[in-house]
This record gives structure tokens, sequence and C-alpha cells, in this order.
């Protein structure tokens, strides 16, 4: 039983960082119609800044504040400016292709940069353990699985209770009255390009003390992501909590009791089902399509 | 008169002939091509990009002292990606280009494949790669840069038997040409020793939570948890076991306890014990004097593989001046049976015996991690010298 309890707290633990990746999936899609393949490597990317100015002294709180300011203008304004703008107008499809001709141009410009190895990454909460009821735990967990609550609830919490967050839900559910209202919709899309930038930051800091600095660590990372968005529904921000949390959980007791063969099946398995019975997601909702 | 113009026509004739072929050879044989084709990205960067700098190292020194046979060494380094549909082509990019020997790759997977191609075109193959099947197929132009599993894994499970006195082991593996192979040799070595493996736990290349495998092996209660994984996933392993609380003794092989891991897994890494082939950490004045000079050029410690890369080129300067001449067979030939004196030749760094499949017997050191480096406890004798 403390087995199956360790499994489940450290499985919540790594979906929890799925679903800060999950939930900018889901805001970009919610805000502009954009679905971003390269996700991953926009955790990679923060991650490396976060390394670069760590080498160069900075602390690391001071690295990380800098990060978030470098991120909102490269893969908040940039990001928007470069590729969602121009290519919007032409569908989705070719927004989806050029994200992921994004995601190989990062990876190899940051391999080109700092090699291919991978570097250490100092941890954020410490390597302190605790054990409660035969489960141990260790500060990192805890503190990733507190952190990434708070930043989903908070994100949520922002997009409801707050005139601009209002604003930014009523430009994604519908451009033209928004406009209508007097609501500024390009600068509201930024925001949200903005937050997802800037969550990109928060996950990389938590993650990469484990996954390691790496160019190719976005590349998993961004894939289960997809996945968690999917299954808890790509057009509701809990879900994506929800959708990483499963997959994170899943794959762990997977691995354990069936095969660590078929760990990274299980998003997939868990995936092509919410697919074929629930394809709007478990707490998704049906969108009518506008044509 | 004729007869003389004739003499004179024949004398130039002959002259230019000679300029001609004079300048052909020259021009093959100015240098000695090496190809090195390594894992500069991708899982086995760490190892790749060591052993890279270790053959630069050696080649430097052994050209600045005039090269072998008075010829200067060549060597152009390309990326595997640690694929080994890459590594095939860049093999048959190395033949293409009259390569003299090849050197690499180093992942087992990639070498399997590679080396079909540097065997039909008859060119020496060195390489890192420790999988016991690359010297089992009877390649006679394959040669090892380091221990096979079939030489390592019955001297690690001697140590886990006899020096810590184990009933019972767990084994984890990453499921890869290189972990299947050493986990199929340690197995049957433990076993024949009478231990018994109570877990068998392979995981992924590139994993990144190791918190199932790691509770596989706390269930099974073994005595000793034998992990075997690539370099990354070694530190994240290390840090599961000790976040979990596992205080059973952890064994590992090279790859568990190389200068990276260390440096990735931190603390984690504290205790692990590992035998290794080669070690920076080794006691003696040739590995002491590598080590500086490995330091000054590159700014790091190298790790094994940095040491691999670094001597394999000097086993090649060996067979090759055994041999006496710039020819693939007779080097192929000087190669089998080599013994190399560290003496002799002080880049050999420990003295080293290549039998009639390429495999090498040297002696080897055993291990722990303690205040963040490598530290030697025991030297363990080439197992020639233990069988007799």
């Amino acid at each position: 039983m403390t087995d199956f309890l360790q499994l489940l707290f450290s499985g919540a633990a790594t979906g929890s960082v799925y679903a800060l990746a999950a939930l900018g999936f889901t805001l970009l899609w919610q805000a502009s119609g954009t679905i971003n393949f390269a996700q991953g490597e926009f955790v990679m990317l923060p991650a490396f800044i976060m390394l670069a100015g760590l080498s160069a002294g900075l602390p690391l709180p001071l690295a990380f504040v800098a990060t978030c300011g470098v991120a909102v203008v490269v893969l908040g304004w940039a990001f928007k400016r470069g590729i969602a703008d121009p290519l919007f107008k032409f569908g989705m499809m070719p927004i989806v292709v050029a994200t992921i001709g994004l995601s190989i141009a990062m990876r190899n410009g940051v391999r080109a940069g700092f090699s291919a190895e991978a570097h250490p990454f100092p941890g954020l909460f410490g390597e302190r353990l605790f054990t409660l009821g035969g489960v141990t735990f260790t500060a990192a967990d805890v503190g990733t699985l507190a952190v990434a609550l708070v930043l989903v609830l908070g994100t949520q919490a922002f997009l409801q209770r707050t005139v601009t967050g209002r604003a930014m839900q009523a430009v994604a559910q519908n451009t033209e009255s928004a406009t209508v209202l007097g609501i500024n919709v390009p600068r509201m899309i930024f925001y949200t390009f903005a937050i997802n930038a800037l969550l990109a930051c928060a996950t990389a800091l938590l993650v990469t003390p484990v996954y390691l600095a790496k160019f190719d660590m976005g590349e998993s990372l961004g894939t289960k992501a997809f996945f968690a968005a999917i299954i808890g529904g790509f057009n509701n921000s809990r879900g994506a909590l929800l959708g990483g949390v499963i997959v994170g959980v899943a794959e762990n007791l997977a691995a354990a009791y069936i095969s660590p063969a078929y760990k990274d099946a299980v998003a997939l398995v868990l995936f092509m089902v919410v697919i074929l019975f629930k394809p709007q997601g478990l707490l998704g909702f049906k969108e009518v399509r506008k044509v | 008169m004729p007869s003389a113009r004739r003499f004179a026509l024949h004398q130039i004739a002959a002259v230019t002939l000679m300029l001609g072929l004079g300048a052909g050879a020259a021009h093959a044989q100015a240098t000695i091509k090496i190809a090195s084709l390594q894992e500069l990205s991708g899982g086995g960067a760490t190892a790749g990009t060591n052993f890279k700098n270790g053959m630069d190292l050696a080649i430097k020194e052994i050209n600045a002292a005039g090269g072998i046979l008075g010829k200067k060494i060549e060597v152009t380094h390309s990326d595997t990606q640690s694929n080994p549909g890459v590594a095939k082509s860049l093999a048959q990019k190395a033949v293409d280009d009259d390569a003299f020997v090849v050197f690499g790759p180093g992942f087992s997977g990639s070498m399997i494949v590679s080396m079909a191609e540097t065997r039909r075109a008859q060119i020496p193959n060195f390489t890192g790669a420790e999988a016991a099947s690359i010297t089992a197929q009877g390649n006679p132009y394959v040669f090892r840069t380091s221990f096979s599993q079939a030489t390592s894994m019955p001297k690690v499970a001697r140590y886990i038997t006899e020096g810590l006195k184990a009933k019972t082991v767990a084994v984890i593996y990453v499921n890869n040409d290189f972990g299947k192979g050493g986990r199929d040799m340690v197995i049957k070595a433990l076993e024949g020793l009478g231990a018994k493996v109570v877990a068998d736990i392979s995981t992924d290349a590139g994993q990144v939570d190791f918190s199932a495998p790691v509770i596989k092996a706390k269930q099974s209660n073994a005595d000793v948890i034998f992990v075997y994984t690539n370099e990354e996933e070694s530190a994240r392993a290390l840090r599961e076991l000790r976040k979990q609380g596992v205080n059973k003794p952890i064994m590992g092989e090279t790859t568990l306890t190389g200068q990276k891991v260390i440096e990735l897994a931190g603390d984690a890494a504290a205790g692990a014990l590992g035998h290794v082939g080669l070690t920076v950490d080794a006691p003696g004045p040739r590995m002491l004097k590598f080590k500086a000079d490995f330091y000054r050029a590159y700014n790091y410690i190298p790790d094994h593989n940095g040491i691999k890369g670094y001597t394999g080129v000097y086993l090649f300067k060996a067979g090759l001046e055994k041999a006496g001449k710039l020819d693939r067979a007779a080097l192929t030939k000087a190669l089998h049976g080599l013994k190399v004196s560290a003496d002799k030749y002080p880049g050999a760094l420990l003295d080293v015996t290549i039998d009639e499949k390429g495999d090498l017997d040297r002696e080897s050191f055993l291990v722990e991690v303690r205040g963040g480096r490598q530290v030697v406890k025991e030297v363990l004798p080439p197992l020639g010298a233990a069988k007799k």
C-alpha cells in the first residue's frame, strides 16, 4: 500500500509538471486557435537562459526573473509577431507545421550553443527527505506539486475573476463581439502569449533539476503535455491539470505493475481512448464549429 | 646522334613516370587518415565527446613527436547523433573516403550495424562499445579500447558475491543493446556464483522518472542493487534510489560512477560502487599525467571514455609500429595477440593485451564515490592473471 501511495505521489508530482505545460497548450488554443508544437522547447529555452544567467553569476531567483523578461519578449511577443500573426489567416495547419519547425530550430540552436550534453541545474527546494506513513517525500516533489497547483489555479482565477482575464476569455469565445464591446483584441491575445511564456519559465524552473538541462529535454515533455491537454479537454484550463496528473500517475502505475517498457505507451493509450469516447476531453465541452 | 637522343628521351620518360608515381604514392601516404564516428549528440553525447577529446589529445601528442612511422595522423570526427542508421552511413562514407582506420562509434547498437561496413572494406575498426556480441561475431577487424561485458561482468559478479557477500541481487538495466548485453552477462555470472537475481527491471533509454523501477527494486528486498544504464539515466536512478531511502549497496559498472554522473547526481551519488576498466583516479604517475594534460587541454576532468579515446590511439600506434608499414592487413595481424607495455608506450597508460578476438585484458578497478569523486578501493588483476 505504501508503495502504491509512493507511486501515486511521485506520479502526481511528475503529472503536475505535464499539467503546467498542458495549460500553455489550452491557453493558446482558447485565445488564438494556435496549437504550439514547440511547447516542450518553450520550456527548454528558459532553462538554458537561466543556466546562462547562473553561470554569469546571478543567483537563481534573479536569473529566473531575468529569464521571465526575456521569455515574454522572445517566446511571447516575437513568437506571436513572427509566427502566429502572419500565419493565422491561412488556418491552423501552417501554424502547426511552423511550430514543429520552430521546435527543431530551437533544439538545434541550443545544441550548437550549449553542446548536446546534459547540464546539472540547481534544485529550488533542496534535497530534504521526509517520511509520512511509510511514504518518502522529497521537498522537491512537494514543492513542485504545490507550485504547479498554485500556478494552474491562479491562472484559472485570473481568467475568471479579473477584468483582463474575462476580456481574454471573451476574445477567445467570440472575437467579433469582443471587438464590438471595445476590447483591445490584439493586446488580449498578446497577454495570452505572455502568460504562456511565463508558465513555460515556471515549468522550466520546476522540471530542469530532474530532467537536467539538455537540448532535447522538451521533446517528451511537449508530447506528454499535448496528450494531457487532449485528455483533460483542450478548451478547459482545469482539464489541463486533470489530464497532466492522470498521465503522470498512470505512467508510474503502469511502469510498476505492468512493465516499464510500456510506460511511454500509457499516455498514448489514454489519449486514444479519450479521443474515441469523449473527443472533447474529460472536462472539455462540445464546441459548435462556425463555418 | 640518334641513339643518344633516344636515350635522353627514355630518361625523360622514366623520370616523368617516376615523378608521377612518386607523387601519387606520396599523396596517398602523406598522412594516416583516421575516420572517427562518435556520439557527439543524443543519448551518447557525454561518452562521445569525451572519446573524441581523448583521441584529439593523443593525436596531437603523436603528431608533435613526429607521427607514426614518420607519417602524421589526420583525423575527421563525425557525429552519429547516437543513431545506428546515421552511424552506418557515416561508416560507409569513411570507407568511401578511404580512411586507413575507423574509430567508433561507441554505442553498441550503432557499432553492431556500422562494423559490417568496415569489415567488408577490411578496415580495422577501434571501438569503445562494450556489448559482448561485438567481438563474438568473428569480425577480425574489430578492436576494443575497453573491456567487453564478457570480461567486466564476471569481475562485477565476483565482487558482488565475494566482496559484498550478497545472496540476492536486483538488476536495473537500460533496454538497449548495451544494457541488455550487460544484463545477460551479469545474470549469467551471478547465477554461476550462486547468487539469485530476485528482480530483473528494464528501463528506457532517456527515462526521466525512476520511481517505479526503484520501488520494484525495493520490493524485491535484494542484498545488492545492480544498476546498468547510460550516464544520464544513472544519475536519475541514483537520485531516486537515495530519495526512496534505499540503504542497500548500489553497485554498477563504469557508467554508474563516471565523473559526469557524479556531477549530475550530486550528493545522491555518494556511496555508489562501480567496477571500472579505466579511471583517471587509478594510482600511478602515467594516469596522473594524462589527467593533468587532459585538464589543461579541455578544462575538465575526463571520464573513462576520454581514456578510451586516448589509449585507443596509442594502441593503434603500437600496432602499426609492430606491423612496420602502412598496410591494413599487416596492422590487423599485428594487433591480434599484441602485448602493449606501458613502459614502452606510456600513452597506453596500463599494460594491456589484445586477444585474437579483439578483446582487451588488463587491470581494472573497484571504485566508490566519496566526496564527489571516484575513489579506488581495490585494484583487480587482469582476468587472465586471475585465472592462473
